[in-house]
């Protein structure tokens, strides 16, 4: 069966069509999911995309993080499921503290939307499990809050536990470590800045971002037969 | 009682304040070369009723924590007053 893909739509988000169509382009189905919805049970996996939630007001994602939703998208996470978080959706992780640190303004005060060279660190995530380590990816980034900061105990422990798995080729924003995403301990929930779904056939000019939707698919058909089998 | 609160949200020492370097940048251009140390925060103003101070303090420091400031990044203070009583409104409550 083909892996059913959540979709988070806080007001605000304005890309969820964009990654539904992506995913499903990849032959996934995918759900949209609004944010006072408080059951992920029918999904295998979720995507937070971008967009401005709840105007991001206060903080980018700091009263996403309260929507009933999270609570399902925390537990789907606790269990193992993949959970991806793209620009503002990475912002909300983040706020939620599903993933550390945070995001603060671009380094250079300037909104970056351009199409960028994006490493791959590690396959070791639900987001690059088909990805080379080394492949350079050019993917399209689109946002002013991008510039990822952590305390340098997290910074040791994410380069430790190699869960930084993509770096800026050129850093654009002033992140830490050239970091454009990271994962969980887990390695199940992941955050990044770029928009793979944006680069996602050769008319959008790149479709670089399909191997990483392709390895979402992927980490989302895994836990689906993992937890059918626990079911059963 | 009533208290009458001001939130100031910083960046926390250590952490880039783009906003603040550009404008310790700017304002030399307008003659003025003595300043340094420029920081960008945000104030919020609240009203909050608590049994005392105290007990303010500890409710607006949780707020704090859980939504007003993002630990990983801000720093935070609160100053907070008693707002007096209307006698009348008293009167009539």
């Amino acid at each position: 069966m083909s892996p059913r893909i959540g979709v988070v739509l806080f007001p605000g988000t304005n890309c969820e069509l964009d990654v539904s169509w992506a995913v499903e382009q990849l032959g996934a189905s995918a759900r949209i999911v609004w944010h006072t919805d408080t059951s992920l049970a029918d999904v295998d996996a979720v995507v937070i995309p971008g967009g401005f939630a709840h105007g991001d007001y206060l903080r980018t994602g700091a009263i996403a993080k309260l929507s009933p939703v999270m609570d399902a998208v925390a537990r789907l996470a606790a269990d193992g499921g993949p959970v991806v978080g793209i620009c503002n959706g990475f912002q909300v992780l983040t706020e939620a503290g599903l993933l550390p640190g945070a995001l603060q303004k671009n380094a250079g005060l300037t909104f970056r939307c351009e199409t960028v060279g994006v490493r791959v660190e590690s396959s070791r995530s639900a987001l690059t499990g088909r990805a080379e380590p080394g492949a350079v990816l050019q993917l399209p980034i689109n946002h002013f809050e991008g510039n990822y900061v952590c305390t340098a105990e997290t910074l040791a422990e994410l380069q430790a536990e190699e869960r930084v798995v993509l770096r800026y080729v050129d850093n654009p924003n002033g992140s830490i470590d050239d970091i454009a995403g990271i994962c969980s301990p887990g390695r199940n929930v992941v955050g990044l800045m770029p928009h793979p779904e944006r680069a996602s056939d050769a008319i959008l000019g790149s479709a670089d971002g399909v191997v990483l939707l392709e390895s979402l698919l992927d980490a989302a058909s895994s836990f689906s037969a993992a937890s059918g089998a626990v079911a059963s | 009682m009533e208290f009458s609160v001001r939130v100031d949200v910083t960046h926390r020492p250590g952490i880039l304040d783009p906003q603040g370097a550009q404008i310790e940048r700017s304002l030399p251009a307008l003659g003025y070369r003595n300043v340094n140390q420029v920081s960008v925060g945000k104030t919020i103003r609240l009203v909050i009723e608590a049994e005392d101070e105290a007990a303010a303090r500890t409710e607006l420091d949780e707020m704090c924590r859980r939504l007003l400031a993002n630990p990983v990044i801000e720093a935070y203070t609160v100053d907070l007053s008693e707002n007096a009583v209307d006698p009348q409104v008293h009167v009539r409550a």
